[in-house]
């Protein structure tokens, strides 16, 4: 498709929004950013899929639905999570991730 | 007749205390004494039933009264040999035991409806008593060593719980706490003798180990310890834990505190059964004593012989009724030992066996007597001292006639029964070991002297302090007390006639009692001149007494303060045994035990107290401790390939 992207190049991408991902899930206070930087992993995940599968094994499909699983899964973890952080907000008032600190004694 | 009713005889009482010891608060006291009562009676019907058709109305063979086992249940079986039984036994001993402490506690259930109403606790004093007498029957039923120190501990705890029946009295509590830990004490002894003793027979069945043609007797064991056989260790043991329920010198100290229990808790346990339980251990275990360890019964008649004289001249000086009534108690169970421990077996070497149990049987019905009758003295002036008393004769015509009665059997005058019981020991200690002789003839007049001065302090000489204490004239016990008194003295007065030597003897056959004129006429003597003696010291009172202690002054105080024995086991156990061995196990405990626990908990503490920021609870700092591990390994290993 296009051949002359290698696959070198969409692995640093991958790499790149995995760690941009990581930094962020450590760094960020707020529930939303950090929900956004775990997005961020799974879909450097899908993207490396897709990626060697497309590359080393074009006549196979299992990197593809590997993807859409991730897509699938990504989608209901974010309305589980999304979820979580509404009902966080409605007991804290808060969606800093230091002000829930209940749990620690 | 059919023996297997005399389970019965135990179970009854057993039965009563759980109906009263469970439901007692719950019914009105009088219902508790009734159920008490009742079941007590029927136990006394039966085993008179009981013994009648064992002596009299069975024919005995060659061997004599054979023991019959009605009921032998295997209990615990920890192997084909090693097992516990549960069961009956009746032989002589056993029968007529079981007639004394029915007839003794059935007097004292009845007495204790009268002297115990209105107390609190009157469903609880029957539930104890009701266990007691459980207890004390299933001791002398025990067809095995384990069952009876089973028994023997249960004594040991209602004997407890009775005496401490005051409870928010403190005295009765230390006393209480005082019998139970020195019987506790002794029968450690007891314990060990038992396991020494079935470890060298193998069994716990008492027919096996007093069987004279046993492998016990016959073939004697070669081990050796301390120059002694195995054999004579074991019993010596047994005899600890004997003499310790019997409050033989030196164990005796807990005896004249448990005074402080009811008086007539006093009649039954502290004077006619448990205490004599010991003299019953030692005469059930005779063959073993007189066939395989003499000196062993050597060590028996001492002991007995000593803790006779000492209690006597103990007895003289008190002025509690109760505690001269328990040193006196001792004193004839010192008797009795030292009857055992100068008997041989069989025929008329036996002697000695048989006047023991004849003086068993004779004591426990005017020793019962004695305390009763002291117990509606008190109930009549409510005090223990002899000061309070005197000219009580005139108040209590009952009492006074019974007690007199009970003192005449104690001093040994003819015919009443202590005559013939003490005149049998005698002789037996005449004709085996002389010095023991001379010890209870001593004794003799001294219980003389000491019960008739008792008698004249309390209902002749009158003084002017008398009476101070009472809120009202003293006035005689009603019927219900008076009744067992009454039937006590019938007892005391012509239980002395019952043919022992034909009945109780150590092979189990009859024999031909002598009567020894020179020997009855020289104990009649002794105690008659102990009697002219009180009677002229304390008929009226006088300053006599007290110039005849001013006398022999140190003797006099010696003898009141109990010779110190008490001050010597303070001594020995807050001093020796405290400082020496208490202590420094205490300061090992405190130090080196809990200091090494104390140690590891402070150890862990302090490294949790420094890793506990690991647990922050930040999901992202685990993340981050995650990643960096991670990549860690990731690049160790990736050198590690490289």
């Amino acid at each position: 498709m296009f051949p002359d992207i290698p696959l070198s190049h969409v692995v640093i991408v991958s790499t790149l929004m995995f760690f941009i991902g990581v930094y962020g899930f450590m760094t960020r206070k707020n529930l939303f950013a950090i929900l956004m930087s775990t997005e961020l992993i799974l879909n450097a995940v899908a993207l490396n899929f897709v990626a060697f599968n497309y590359y080393l094994y074009p006549d196979k499909m299992q990197g593809l639905f590997f993807a859409l699983f991730i897509i699938g899964i990504a989608a209901a973890e974010a309305a589980v999570a999304i979820a979580i952080i509404v009902a966080i907000y409605k007991n804290f008032r808060s969606v800093n991730v230091e002000d829930i600190s209940q749990m620690k004694q | 007749m059919d023996y297997s009713l005399s389970v019965w005889i135990i179970l009854l009482p057993f039965l009563a205390f759980l109906i009263t010891g469970l439901a007692g608060g719950r019914m009105k006291a009088i219902v508790s004494g009734i159920i008490g009562t009742a079941s007590m009676a029927i136990a006394f019907v039966l085993s008179i039933m009981t013994a009648w058709s064992y002596f009299f109305a069975s024919t005995q063979g060659a061997e004599g009264f054979a023991a019959i086992s009605p009921i032998n249940m295997v209990w615990l079986r920890f192997g084909d040999t090693l097992h516990i039984d549960l069961g009956v036994m009746l032989d002589p001993i056993s029968v007529m035991m079981l007639v004394v402490i029915t007839t003794v506690s059935l007097m004292v259930h009845i007495y204790s409806i009268g002297y115990m109403q209105g107390e609190s606790g009157f469903a609880r004093f029957f539930a104890c008593l009701s266990l007691f007498s459980f207890s004390m029957l299933g001791l002398v039923v025990a067809t095995n060593l384990f069952q009876m120190y089973m028994f023997w501990e249960l004594v040991g705890l209602s004997s407890y719980l009775l005496i401490g029946f005051y409870y928010d009295r403190p005295s009765a509590v230390a006393a209480s706490k005082k019998a139970f830990i020195v019987t506790r004490f002794a029968d450690l002894g007891f314990l060990l003798g038992i396991l020494l003793l079935s470890f060298t027979t193998g069994t716990f069945d008492f027919q096996t180990i007093t069987n004279p043609a046993g492998p016990l007797i016959t073939q004697p064991s070669s081990a050796m310890f301390m120059g002694a056989s195995l054999t004579t260790i074991a019993v010596t043991l047994i005899f600890m834990g004997g003499a310790g329920k019997s409050a033989m010198f030196p164990l005796h100290i807990w005896l004249p505190d448990a005074m402080e229990g009811p008086t007539p808790v006093s009649a039954l346990i502290h004077a006619a059964t448990m205490v004599v339980a010991g003299v019953y251990l030692v005469a059930r275990l005779f063959p073993v004593y007189a066939l395989a360890a003499p000196s062993a019964l050597q060590i028996v008649a001492w002991v007995g012989g000593f803790s006779s004289l000492f209690a006597a001249v103990i007895a003289c000086t008190q002025t509690d009724i109760k505690r001269v009534l328990a040193y006196s108690t001792m004193s004839q169970i010192g008797y009795m030992m030292l009857a055992l421990g100068v008997s041989g077996y069989g025929g008329e070497n036996g002697l000695g066996y048989m006047a023991s149990m004849f003086h068993l049987f004779t004591h426990a019905m005017f020793k019962a007597l004695l305390f009763l009758g002291a117990g509606s003295v008190i109930h009549a002036v409510h005090s223990n001292e002899m000061k309070d008393m005197g000219g009580l004769r005139k108040f209590l015509p009952i009492t006074h006639l019974t007690f007199l009665i009970a003192c005449l059997a104690i001093s040994g005058i003819p015919p009443f029964a202590g005559f013939f019981s003490k005149d049998e020991i005698l002789v037996a200690a005449f004709q085996h070991n002389m010095p023991l002789f001379v010890i209870e003839y001593i004794v003799a007049g001294l219980t003389a002297f000491y019960m008739f001065r008792l008698y004249y302090r309390i209902f002749w000489s009158d003084s002017e302090h008398s009476h101070d204490n009472a809120h009202h004239t003293p006035h005689e016990s009603p019927l219900v007390m008076t009744l067992p008194l009454m039937f006590l003295a019938v007892a005391s007065a012509t239980v002395g006639f019952l043919p022992f030597h034909e009945l109780v003897t150590s092979d189990h056959k009859g024999f031909e009692a002598v009567m020894h004129w020179d020997l009855a006429s020289a104990s009649v003597l002794i105690g008659v001149v102990g009697i002219v003696a009180a009677t002229v010291m304390y008929r009226r009172s006088s300053t006599l007494p007290d110039r005849i202690a001013e006398g022999m002054k140190a003797l006099y105080t010696a003898a009141y303060r109990k010779f110190y024995i008490d001050e010597i086991y303070v001594f020995v156990t807050k001093r020796i045994i405290f400082n020496g061995i208490s202590a420094p196990v205490a300061w090992f405990d405190r130090h080196i035990v809990d200091g090494t626990m104390n140690g590891i908990a402070w150890l862990t503490n302090a490294v949790s107290y420094r890793i506990r920021n690991l647990q922050s609870g930040q999901l992202q700092w685990y993340a981050f401790v995650l990643v960096i591990s991670v990549i860690a390994l990731g690049v160790s290993a990736f050198c590690m390939i490289r």
